[in-house]
């Protein structure tokens, strides 16, 4: 059961992914002015922010379990 | 703030014309300050990233999630952060104001009122416009709030940078900016 929500809600994080190639596309563009370096750099942070979200994503869902 | 290791290395420069001129028009629209200091990759990509995700926020949302708001019982503060994209949500500052330059729902305010419905029959019990906008589009009206909210903020970030260059940059001689090509800081 608590797997099928998890699925579930795993769906929405599909609508991150606008938001983080956003922040990271401009995030680089307002510390570089090179096209090349502001992509290499916007993956660079779009990675770091897909990590950081996974490790709060993995943390709340074992808190979720040991309370639940 | 350049690296050391960049000492040698050739710079760009930039020039920003007027500032001052540069950020009103980031400000206005993003990316439009860009366009006018001639930086046109940077201004075209401001502007589909930070028009896409207002846009994108305000489908989410039900195109309700833009509004401004300060009355009893509906402090909307988002948007204070929503309103730095310019233009786009300027409309409803008028719409606050009742100005009438626009059609009747665009990026009006929800009515605080209660709404007498067969389902529901004491009155404390009643949903306001504003608790049916938000159960209408579920979690989405919150995500489309955020994602307007930080293009909002992140116009801010465009608006520094038309005003003042790059983080990094240095001022050169002739009064330009310079920016390392190699880029390795930041």
């Amino acid at each position: 059961m608590i797997d099928f929500i998890l699925v579930a809600d795993l769906t929405r994080l599909w609508y991150a992914i606008p938001l983080v190639v956003s922040v990271s596309l401009v995030y680089a563009a307002t510390h570089h002015e090179k096209i090349s370096v502001i992509l290499r750099r916007a993956v660079r942070t779009a990675v770091w922010i897909s990590g950081f979200m996974l490790i709060a994503f993995f943390v709340l869902y074992f808190i979720q379990n040991a309370v639940g | 703030m350049t690296d050391s290791s960049n000492d040698n290395l050739p710079n760009q420069e930039i020039d920003l014309k007027d500032p001052r001129l540069a950020a009103f028009l980031a400000l206005l629209w993003p990316g439009l300050g860009h366009i006018y200091q001639h930086r046109y990759t940077k201004g075209l990509l401001f502007m589909v990233c930070i028009l896409g995700l207002f846009a994108f926020g305000w489908n989410l949302g039900g195109q309700r999630v833009v509004y401004a708001s300060w009355r009893d019982g509906d402090r909307r503060w988002h948007y204070f952060c929503q309103v730095w994209v310019g233009l786009p949500a300027w409309p409803a500052m008028l719409q606050a104001l009742d100005k009438g330059l626009f059609s009747k729902e665009f990026m009006r305010q929800p009515s605080l009122t209660q709404s007498f419905t067969a389902k529901h029959d004491r009155e404390h019990d009643q949903p306001t416009e504003l608790d049916l906008w938000q159960l209408r589009h579920h979690s989405r009206y919150e995500m489309g709030t955020i994602f307007t909210m930080v293009a909002g903020l992140l116009n801010l970030l465009v608006i520094f940078d038309a005003a003042a260059g790059p983080v990094g940059s240095t001022r050169s001689d002739n009064g330009n900016l310079q920016r390392s090509l190699s880029d390795t800081s930041g």
